[in-house]
């Protein structure tokens, strides 16, 4: 049974300089259980790789052991060319006689030995080795995207263009997501709804696209390739598809004092309503809260008027399920509230700053309503408290950014470039106004970004002062701002009508705990977290788990969009496959011997091993046991190491073949 | 290693694929010495690693074990370093009270950019286990046992 063949590669002079080959080979050929040793110069070159295929068929070789580098080398290389030779590739396992031994050693006799050694250890682990196949995962193609913001869209169409069904869920009424609420856009000053408009109607009307609006995922079951998704569609109390969009109830609706959430509160909405002009879908919603048919009963002016009998005041939250393959999690972020923090033992916020205690000192996202042609004002610079226009106007950048003391650590990226296109955006609105700047450093690297703040500065003339602001008052209608210029020395107080606070970006809310349905990471402030920095950007740890945009860090639009389409191209390399196929060395457990305790489902830091039953041929349970999902496992073994009853072991380093290794130790 | 030389030790090191394999790969790579006592057995992860192992390691004539696996939050597969360590502390009281030697067992953290540590740690634990000699502890234990 055991005909195995030991290859000795000479790795040029890397491992011949130190090791005796010769001396190794024949040492190789006299260990138990292996049928022929031979070495070569270069076992990786192809007339290496033929003489590991000619001896395979020529001596009918069950196992093979190469003798060279490490298996992060070449592990591959050697498994494929068994395999083209009809021998199956988990039968091939390689000693590291180059980087551990050759290369580390200097005394030859030493040298020698342990290569003997280590060979013999591998034998004896090939000797336990058994043919394993590639586990193949059926596969749904169909993706899952959650949000619908820009990068939401961007990796929608990405998918949908590319011939595969995607179900996109954005839990507002529409999507869009904080772009749609943006004036103009960096480093172009470009409309930001004229160029994302057009995009979100494109997902509204794609044949491949499934869009639940105003939804939320409720729950997700199952791994890569086949996933199930519960999605809760939120009572609209709005028929979407009887409603034609005319507007007649919006326009009737007597409730006309809330707060807008489109416009960052700056201006109000009715109770039934579309978030804005351009949303997809071009369908309201009924807020219940401010609701008078809600609240008192009487009302009912939108259902009177609704030609189309859109209005149904008896709707109630839907939960549908939907089957995907891979999912897409881009949440985006929101902006720090600094009210909020006061309350949060972790940030202590910037109660000196005044907001939410002076109308006018405003966030980054308010002002750029305020400045927004769509916006309450009309695209009129008008300050909150009285509608003045105001002439002095301060941006404090870095608010809860960069602050170990009372906000995050991180840099949010995007203010440096905002802040210099608020001056620019303001300059040209208000000709005759001023706009002062407070930063700690100008971070503009992208392409024409540094040219884009130097404008604001040079041309619209802004004026930058590097150095924080430690209070702001309120005297006679004036907002006093005391900061200092610390490149002058000197302290600086400026009587401004209005402050915009450039605040740092954190996750979306609810992004931790859909992180944990999902079983992504995420740091402390709640970013999700990458499979790898720089070679898995877009993956995370779960597969077929993919995230794009601010959920994944602060990022500006193109690199939202760029990490979008990235994300969009893996689940098309994934769909693009027949069905997955997966490294069948993971983990296995013996049913029989299983006694159900379930250290190990507890343990699995990928939720990749369930509870099951056996049941005999009638139906009568024979037995609880743990069994591994094939989908979800990576391999780790950590199910091995807690199984009190040895029941859990991992293939390719099992526990026979890890312990004939030890055995052959002396 | 004859008979007239003195005492070499066996080490056994058990380290994980991600992290500390690809440290001792690149201590190769650099062309860093450190002695040839060390017989590595590579593993998935950390956390496969149970104190069987270790035993087992001892009892196939090994005078010292090195367990050693990527550093805190870098794991492979997230989190099976921390379970190693947790592990470590409910087993080292234990091994202790069995009777375990437990200078001869060695549990560290080396990334696969710190060929140099692997070095280094080789080089120390070879150099304290020569210092200690032939386990023969455990072969005393294991006969009182049988």
């Amino acid at each position: 049974m055991a005909r195995i063949g030991v290859f000795v590669c000479w790795c040029g002079e890397n491992i011949a300089r130190t090791v005796d080959v010769e001396k190794v080979t024949a040492a190789a050929a006299e260990m138990p259980g292996v049928r022929c040793a031979i070495n070569y110069k270069y076992m990786c070159s192809d007339p290496g790789q033929a003489s590991i295929r000619e001896k395979i068929q020529s001596e009918k070789l069950r196992g093979v052991v190469v003798a060279s580098c490490s298996p992060h080398m070449h592990l591959k290389t050697f498994r494929a060319a068994a395999q083209a030779a009809g021998l199956n590739p988990y039968l091939v396992e390689m000693a590291n006689i180059r980087e551990h031994c050759s290369w580390v050693h200097h005394n030859k006799d030493e040298a020698t030995e342990k290569a003997i050694q280590l060979i013999r250890m591998t034998v004896g682990k090939v000797l336990r080795n058994h043919a394993l196949n590639p586990i193949k995962v059926p596969l749904t193609k169909r993706a899952l995207v959650i949000g619908g913001g820009v990068a939401g869209i961007q990796a929608s169409l990405d998918i949908a263009d590319a011939g595969y069904e995607v179900v996109l869920v954005e839990r507002e009424p529409s999507i869009g997501g904080k772009m749609a609420g943006l004036s103009e856009t960096f480093p172009t000053l470009d409309c930001s709804q004229c160029i994302l408009t057009p995009r979100m109607v494109e997902v509204g009307q794609h044949p491949n696209i499934r869009l639940y609006s105003y939804s939320e995922v409720e729950a997700v079951d199952g791994y890569v390739g086949n996933f199930e998704v519960t999605i809760r569609k939120k009572a609209r109390y709005v028929d979407i598809d009887k409603c034609t969009g005319c507007g007649d109830c919006w326009t009737k609706c007597p409730s006309k004092k809330n707060l807008s959430e489109f416009d960052q509160g700056m201006g109000t909405r009715t109770a039934i309503y579309v978030p804005f002009p351009q949303a997809v879908p071009a369908r309201p919603v009924i807020d219940k809260e401010a609701c008078l048919h809600f609240k008192t009963g009487k009302c009912g002016a939108c259902q009177k008027r609704c030609q189309a009998g859109a209005i149904n005041f008896e709707d109630e939250d839907q939960l549908v399920k939907e089957n995907v393959g891979a999912v897409i999690i881009a949440t985006g972020y929101k902006l720090y509230k600094i009210t909020d923090a006061q309350n949060n033992a972790k940030y202590t916020g910037y109660g000196e700053y005044g907001y939410g205690q002076y109308p006018d000192v405003i966030d980054g996202l308010q002002f750029e309503r305020i400045v927004s042609a769509s916006g309450p004002t009309g695209g009129e610079i008008k300050r909150p408290s009285d509608g003045a226009e105001p002439k002095n106007i301060v941006f404090i950048a870095c608010v809860g950014s960069r602050d170990n003391a009372k906000g995050m650590t991180f840099c949010s990226k995007i203010c440096c470039m905002y802040t210099a296109k608020h001056t620019m955006l303001y300059k040209h609105k208000v000709h005759d106004g001023q706009a002062h700047v407070f930063y700690m450093d100008i971070r503009a690297g992208g392409k024409n970004y540094d040219e884009f703040v130097r404008r604001a500065i040079e041309k619209d003339g802004a004026k930058y002062y590097r150095g924080r602001v430690s209070k702001i008052t309120q005297e006679n209608g004036k907002l006093i701002v005391r900061g200092t210029d610390t490149l002058v020395g000197e302290p600086i107080t400026v009587e401004a009508d209005m402050v915009v606070l450039a605040t740092a970006m954190q996750p979306a809310d609810g992004a931790r705990e859909l992180a944990q349905k999902l079983k992504v990471g995420y740091d402390e402030f709640g970013f999700l977290s990458e499979s790898h920095p720089k070679l898995r950007p877009v993956e995370t740890t779960s597969a077929g788990v993919y995230i794009c945009g601010a959920c994944h860090a602060p990022k500006d639009i193109p690199e939202a969009v760029a990490q979008a389409s990235a994300a969009a191209g893996k689940v098309q390399v994934m769909f693009g496959k027949g069905e997955l196929t997966r490294e069948p060395e993971i983990a296995v457990i013996n049913e029989q011997t299983c006694a159900a305790c379930y250290a190990c489902v507890r343990t699995c830091p990928y939720g990749a091993i369930e509870k099951a039953e056996i049941r005999d041929r009638k139906g009568n349970l024979v037995k609880y046991t743990a069994r591994v999902n094939q989908g979800l496992c990576m391999g780790c073994g950590t199910c091995v190491a807690v199984c009190p009853s040895k029941s859990a072991d991992i293939e390719g380093f099992s526990e026979q073949q890890i312990y004939e290794m030890v055995k052959n130790l002396v | 290693m004859s008979d007239t030389n003195p005492f070499e030790p066996k080490i056994v090191a058990y380290v994980c694929n991600w992290c500390t394999y690809l440290g001792a790969d690149l201590a190769g790579t650099n062309r860093l010495e450190y002695p040839s006592n060390v017989r590595i057995i590579r593993l998935p992860c950390t956390g496969r690693i149970d104190f069987n192992l270790v035993i087992k390691a001892f009892e196939m004539g090994a005078d010292a074990v090195l367990v050693s696996g990527c550093h805190p939050g870098d794991c492979h597969y997230t989190a099976g370093n921390y379970h190693a360590r947790r592990r470590w502390m409910l087993a080292r009281p234990l091994l202790e009270t069995l009777g375990i030697d437990m200078r001869r067992i060695h549990f560290t953290w080396i990334s696969a950019a710190e060929g140099r540590k692997f070095q280094e740690t080789i080089t120390e634990i070879t150099d304290t286990t020569r210092a200690l000699g032939p386990y023969e502890g455990y072969r005393k234990l294991a006969e009182a046992s049988a």
